[in-house]
């Protein structure tokens, strides 16, 4: 690590370094690029992350119907539509002037905690599992999901099982396992049955010990590796996250907590339905992807994190026993240090996990469910904002919509857009730890995309390369001709 | 006095003034179908009813049944026919089922799932279609229009209002509304109108009412096509008023 190189994300003099691109870093959900320069002594001037989130569907739902937002704009993900289903859905309560039954809002709870499961359950046992089990730098043959599931059958099989009970939670709520319609301006479009209810009840119980299991392994994982685990691509920042009125943990609703780097809370219970006052998005040069910033900071310093690390460590308490008391011990452990690291981040993810497993549960319980009070529609408003907490953090829609009932203004800011510095900067200490002055290998390039992996980015959990991401390094000299280059395909081959 | 002719082999029996389509469906035959209505006059524009009559082809919608005839329908010739067509309409317009709230009730889905179009097999025309949303209680979304007339029809022939007709010539036929602005809420049309019941695609929509059926519940959720236009046909040769394709449309 050099003491001279403080901010990688501009070099001071760019013209006489080598650039080397990672590119690209996925092939689905966005596309997504790293760049560095580095002088003649490989030592690191300049890191970049670069992810081509520009989907278009802000442009193209203009015209549109209200109500078929929840239904499109779910659409920009294969992994989370749930999250954006929802999101836009609250916005669109705000435009019909609704104000949910108590069925309306269990139905769509339930679904919510059925996608934070599975999302999380795929991170976990599927993308990440075989960078953490088997090292950073282990053989890459064996460093996948069939890899874990050779040497940890039953953990891979838990992975499959979790994520396929999610997704059940989601189609009975949801009416498919992916991009359903269930949730509608106002309400749902269907309650829970006593037999789907039944079905679902029968397999709970494992849930929620498989999910206590899991936050056994993410603690074990940093008891084994401390050092590692403290120190991996840790820096400090602000936070973000929905907050009950209570403090608690809610990620279907709350109002806003940003806290800076010191725990200072900056926002509490603001209400998101202008967000845009406190939060702003800043645009570099170098970037298709916003950067948002807290006002009263600025661009420069203002930037945050958003996602379960925030969400665990920034609450008061979780409403759930047995995450609650993981998360006490998360808090406790070897003094706090797990809270502000980003391998802590796979931790929170699991108490989160179990979280939504015990929520899951107690809704089940709840006859709510069978009521038959769907939809509540009340004054009609031209403006509707809706936030949650989606599995990688606080997801935004904001819609206006004219006197036609057509859309004419759309804005969404996505998790991983939020985390976007704060990912830059996990790459760069990533680099400044473990490639400055050092030779490329393919166990930096993993070094890297463990950085970027452990904030479950919708450019690593929607790829499915389970751990051999594509990845082309391109070597060019100051005036940008070809040196070399080294290409890993899906397969893992290097050529 | 009734009379038989064959399709695929089978005896259909009919009465005087049938059509083949008619007397098929009141057969318990399917054979598919986009334009024509049982409620409304044969319009024979679709062609996804063509059938061989004695080795000619033919739109059995509009062809009178006679005794005798031997007339073929489901073969992999006429399929295989029927599949490009519903190709065609699919690229001539906007047909986003994903996000498309007739979905599931949508006829040309139907039809697509049920002769097994798997590929787009066209090029995409992604025509310009703005939407007309200025009526307080009804949406029209051009993008989906399949130009079958059935809402001229019925706009004309039931409603005695005239609302819709379709201008233009070739590729550039279009459903234009009747009215001095040409848009839709200066008409005089009315949610209680035939012609909001008839639209097989998603083009007349009641407002704010999208999504409220959920996916198990649509018309083609559990049954495909040809099974559920067998149940909607009226069964006898002079059947007429009200119509489950219309009921269950919504």
């Amino acid at each position: 690590m050099t003491g001279s190189i403080k901010n990688l994300e501009t070099a001071a003099h760019p013209e006489n370094l080598r650039r080397v691109a990672i590119e690209p870093v996925s092939r689905v959900e966005g596309h997504g690029k790293v760049t560095l320069l580095l002088d003649e002594n490989d030592r690191v001037h300049q890191v970049r992350l670069h992810i081509v989130e520009f989907r278009g569907f802000e442009k193209f739902i203009q015209g549109r119907p209200y109500w078929e937002a929840p239904v499109m704009v779910q659409r920009l993900c294969g992994i989370c539509p749930v999250s954006h289903h929802i999101a836009a859905s609250k916005a669109m309560d705000m435009i019909v002037g609704a104000t949910l039954t108590p069925t309306a809002e269990k139905v769509r709870r339930l679904m919510h905690y059925g996608q934070i499961l599975q999302s999380h359950a795929l991170h976990f046992f599927h993308l990440s599992a075989p960078d953490l089990l088997f090292g950073f730098d282990s053989d890459m043959a064996k460093r996948n999901i069939a890899g874990i599931a050779a040497a940890y059958p039953e953990i891979a099989k838990q992975g499959v099982l979790m994520r396929k009970y999610g997704q059940e939670v989601i189609r009975v709520t949801a009416g498919k396992r992916i991009h359903g319609t269930g949730s509608i301006p106002g309400g749902v479009n269907k309650n829970v049955g006593l037999s789907e209810r039944d079905y679902l009840l029968k397999d709970i119980e494992q849930m929620v010990t498989w999910s206590k299991d899991a936050v056994g392994i993410a603690r074990k994982l940093f008891e084994q590796n401390l050092d590692l685990y403290n120190n991996f691509g840790t820096f400090k920042s602000h936070t973000l996250n929905l907050v009950r009125a209570d403090g608690a943990l809610d990620l279907y609703h709350g109002g806003l907590r940003a806290r800076d780097m010191d725990g200072k809370t900056l926002l509490d219970h603001y209400d998101y339905s202008h967000y845009w006052d406190v939060i702003f998005e800043d645009v570099k040069p170098w970037s298709y992807m916003k950067f948002p910033f807290l006002r009263s900071l600025g661009p420069e310093t203002g930037w945050y994190r958003v996602g379960p690390l925030s969400r665990v460590t920034q609450c008061d308490f979780i409403p759930t026993p047995l995450a609650e008391q993981a998360r006490k011990g998360f808090l406790a452990f070897n003094g706090g240090s797990a809270t502000g690291a980003t391998l802590g981040i796979h931790w929170a993810r699991m108490i989160e996990m179990l979280h939504a497993a015990e929520l899951i549960r107690d809704l089940l319980h709840d006859t709510d469910l069978q009521g038959t009070e769907l939809v509540n529609i009340g004054e009609r408003q031209e403006r509707g904002v809706g936030v949650i907490e989606a599995p990688r953090g606080t997801l935004i829609h904001h819609y206006k919509v004219d006197e036609h009932d057509q859309i004419i203004r759309c804005n969404l800011i996505v998790s991983t857009t939020h985390n976007n510095q704060a990912m830059n900067e996990a790459i760069r200490q990533v680099a400044r730890q473990f490639l400055d002055g050092h030779k490329l290998t393919e166990g930096l390039l993993n070094h890297i995309e463990v950085a970027i992996r452990a904030f479950d980015p919708c450019l690593s959990c929607a790829t499915h390369a389970l751990g051999k991401m594509p990845l082309e390094v391109e070597l060019l000299d100051s005036e940008g001709s070809m040196v070399s280059t080294i290409t890993r395909s899906a397969d893992g081959v290097f050529s | 006095m009734s009379d038989t002719f064959q399709l695929d082999g089978a005896d259909v029996t009919f009465k005087p003034g049938q059509t083949v389509m008619q007397a098929a469906l009141a057969a318990g035959h399917y054979v598919p179908h986009l334009c024509y209505h049982p409620e409304f006059k044969p319009h024979g524009s679709c062609k996804l009813c063509t059938v061989k009559i004695n080795g000619r082809t033919a739109a059995s919608c509009t062809m009178p049944a006679e005794a005798g005839l031997q007339v073929e329908s489901n073969i992999e010739e006429l399929n295989a026919l029927r599949r490009t067509l519903v190709q065609m309409l699919f690229a001539e317009g906007n047909h986003f089922c994903p996000s498309c709230e007739k979905s599931g009730n949508c006829v040309l889905q139907a039809l697509g799932y049920d002769l097994e179009v798997h590929t787009a097999g066209f090029r995409h025309l992604y025509p310009d279609r703005p939407v007309d949303a200025s009526h307080p209680d009804i949406l029209l979304d051009f993008n989906r229009c399949v130009l079958c007339e059935l809402c001229v029809r019925a706009s004309s022939e039931v409603d005695g209002k005239n609302v819709f007709a379709l201008s233009g010539r070739g590729i550039n036929k279009h459903l234009i509304v009747n009215s001095r602005s040409g848009l839709l809420v200066d008409t005089d049309i009315a949610l209680t109108d035939k012609a909001m019941e008839v639209c097989p695609v998603g083009v007349i929509l009641k407002k704010r009412v999208g999504f409220s059926v959920p996916i198990g519940a649509r018309r083609y959720d559990q049954r495909p096509i040809s099974a559920q236009a067998l149940d909607d046909a009226p069964r006898s040769p002079d059947a007429s008023g009200s119509c489950a394709v219309c009921e269950g449309s919504s």
